[in-house]
């Protein structure tokens, strides 16, 4: 599927091309008559500007991002601070989300919880791809690990995941808090881990039909026949041909382990209720629904929007990186 | 096709024992001791005999094996039993849990018409939501329906059960005040009336579970019957002069269902595991709520037996998408 990158020298700084590059900003440089020589990757940035609703959604996410990470830095209120004079407000110029029970600021709150679930999610989402990517390629370039390899996917596959994340969760949170000394490294390495383990099937399956393809190409032949290594085969020409359907799975990825950790969050099995995620946030906000609802609504809608615009990236990425899509 | 199926049924079995090996030794893993709720005053010998009389005490491979035999052996014995009237499974001990002291499976029994209820409805309507939407934007893509149907489904589809949930309890309890945000299982259908009381009760939770699937139902739709548009045998249907209703709801919808039956069949563990998340928002005792329950009592055997019906419910399931899909479109050979 990936025809071009297969005949065509890969841009050796390729993954930071896709945000900085476009056609415009390689002509500036090279400010000669020549037409501005086209990367790969401004090609899938061409691509990938052309669908409105994956902009949007990137500008979304990163704003959203950008609040988390920066907001409480620049915040006056603490997240953890109670006011007993102060509880239960609607929403105004000081508290734009309100107050809780506590009378601790929402928004503050908010920050705090996306920087735990967006930082679950793309831990969890690295940790997962990295599994998937190292057994896809594995299952599909050396014969003799496939069937295992594969048997173990669907293996996975068939797991029921929900109730044994449940589980995992119910027996490892503590003695994992006693290890790491603390109760926040041990439930993050935990969510992350369990998340991790439980969603590497799908790349894993599609990296390995990629690679089963690829292995029959005319320049795996070359570069076997001139004595290349296994690992150098992998490293410089399997990889690199297989970052599309890597990164749109990383993508999605992100998304799913945002969904799963509030989920365990929600159902009380997840952070403790000091660790204020999104799950978490909502999962408090249901006691007071008939009173407050805006404070439930708050945190789900948090969740929602950076799903939903990753699910947009998503989509806009697959199309930007097929090939057979782009330049139409 | 038998071969095949008699393959797929080989894998199944080996691959259902490890899943039910992992969560086993995974929960061997777990503190909390049954006896811990026990008064002191009980002395320590008894306490020994309770506890065999549970099944502990022996090494672990040998109370698996146990469990294995409970499981597949006892358990249906006591199916046949409570049928027929039978005594085949007298003094043989049943999967207890440690919760009630009473066998697990009575307890499923109890709370599964509940689940099934929620979620068959929520599917049936979910299936029948969603196959005219996709058809309907296919068929005109990039209408406005198409589009505002993409954008819907997107969100429909990125908007959590957790989060839905809540939504719809504040606007349509909360706010509107129509329905009921708790779903009384002890309800009994006897007339008009309480007929109407139970559909009340179940349109949230029906809800909520049916915008996910119908989400991601509706976009496989429109995806296989756009695909299924630019095939040759439409446009001879059509240059034969067949009327656009039949060549739509006849030709293209029969050719187009073929993958979404598979996915239909691939989605029901899902939604079994979404009706954890909407049994919990909505007090519906059924099984999901049953498995949380169980999980913070420290019921082991109950969540075992639990965890392993998900798994079954998923090898089953995907075993009949490749059979159904097989069957049904005769241009797929299993050999």
């Amino acid at each position: 599927m990936t025809d071009r990158s297969a005949t065509e020298p890969l841009t050796p700084s390729g993954t930071d091309a896709v945000v900085v590059s476009g056609p415009g900003h390689v002509g500036a440089t090279e400010a000669v008559a020549l037409p501005p020589a086209r990367s790969q990757w401004g090609d899938v940035w061409a691509q990938f500007r052309t669908h409105k609703g994956a902009l949007i959604g990137a500008g979304v996410f990163l704003l959203i991002c950008l609040v988390v990470v920066l907001g409480p830095l620049v915040w006056p209120l603490d997240p953890t601070e109670t006011n007993i004079r102060a509880r239960n407000l609607p929403s105004s110029w000081t508290n734009p989300m309100g107050t809780d029970q506590l009378g601790r600021d929402i928004f503050a709150r908010m920050m705090m919880g996306g920087r735990i679930s967006l930082s679950v999610g793309l831990t969890a989402m690295a940790l997962s791809i990295l599994l998937g990517a190292l057994v896809g390629v594995l299952a599909g370039y050396f014969r003799r690990a496939d069937g295992p390899l594969m048997r173990l996917t669907d293996m996975f596959l068939a797991l029921p995941i929900l109730p044994l994340l449940l589980v995992m969760v119910v027996l490892f949170r503590e003695p994992l808090a006693a290890l790491f000394q603390s109760q926040s490294a041990g439930i993050f390495i935990l969510m992350v881990t369990a998340i991790g383990i439980t969603s590497w099937m799908q790349t894993a399956r599609i990296v390995r039909g990629d690679v089963l393809a690829l292995k029959e190409r005319e320049f795996v032949l070359a570069a076997r026949s001139i004595g290349t290594r296994p690992r150098g085969i992998i490293l410089r020409h399997m990889l690199p041909n297989v970052m599309s359907p890597i990164m749109v799975s990383a993508t999605l990825g992100i998304a799913t382990a945002i969904i799963t950790e509030s989920t365990l969050s929600f159902l009380g099995l997840g952070f403790p209720p000091d660790f204020p995620t999104w799950g978490r946030l909502l999962n408090d906000g249901v006691a007071y629904l008939q009173l407050y609802p805006m404070r439930a609504v708050w945190p789900g809608l948090a969740i929602s929007l950076v799903v939903l615009s990753i699910n947009y990236v998503g989509d806009g990425l697959r199309d930007a990186l097929d090939p057979r899509i782009r330049g139409r | 096709m038998l071969t095949y199926t008699l393959r797929r049924l080989a894998f199944a079995v080996p691959t259902l024992l490890i899943i039910a090996a992992a969560i086993f030794f995974l929960l061997e893993l777990a503190p909390g001791d049954p006896m811990a709720n026990v008064p002191l005053t009980v002395p320590s010998e008894v306490k020994e005999q309770m506890r065999q009389a549970l099944g502990l005490g022996e090494p672990p491979l040998v109370r698996f094996a146990l469990w294995l035999k409970q499981f597949f052996w006892i358990e249906p014995l006591n199916v046949v039993d409570a049928t027929f009237g039978t005594t085949f499974a007298e003094g043989e001990l049943r999967i207890i849990s440690w919760q009630n002291r009473s066998p697990v499976f009575q307890t499923i029994a109890e709370r599964i018409p509940q689940t099934l209820w929620v979620v068959g409805t929520s599917y049936v309507v979910a299936i029948l939501i969603a196959i005219p939407i996709g058809i309907y934007s296919a068929y005109r893509q990039y209408s406005l329906f198409d589009q505002a149907g993409t954008f819907v489904t997107m969100v429909g589809f990125s908007v959590p059960p957790f989060f839905s949930g809540v939504l719809v309890i504040v606007i349509f309890s909360i706010q509107l005040g129509w329905f009921p945000t708790i779903y009384d299982t002890r309800h009994a259908v006897t007339d008009w009336d309480s007929f109407w009381v139970q559909v009340r009760q179940m349109v949230l939770p029906v809800m909520v579970l049916a915008l996910q699937i119908t989400s991601q139902l509706s976009r496989f739709m429109r995806a296989s019957v756009l695909d299924n548009l630019n095939q040759d045998y439409v446009r001879t249907a059509r240059a034969k002069g067949l009327v656009e209703r039949r060549v739509i709801l006849v030709h293209v919808l029969r050719n187009s269902l073929l993958p979404v039956v598979t996915v239909i069949a691939l989605y029901v563990p899902a939604i079994f595991s979404g009706a954890i998340i909407t049994e919990q928002i909505f007090k519906v005792n059924g099984i999901g709520q049953l498995l949380i329950t169980a999980l913070q009592a420290n019921d082991w055997p109950m969540v075992q037996t639990l965890s392993f019906i998900f798994a079954v419910l998923i090898v089953v399931c995907n075993l009949i998408a490749d059979l159904v899909y097989g069957l049904l479109d005769p241009r797929i050979r299993y050999d």
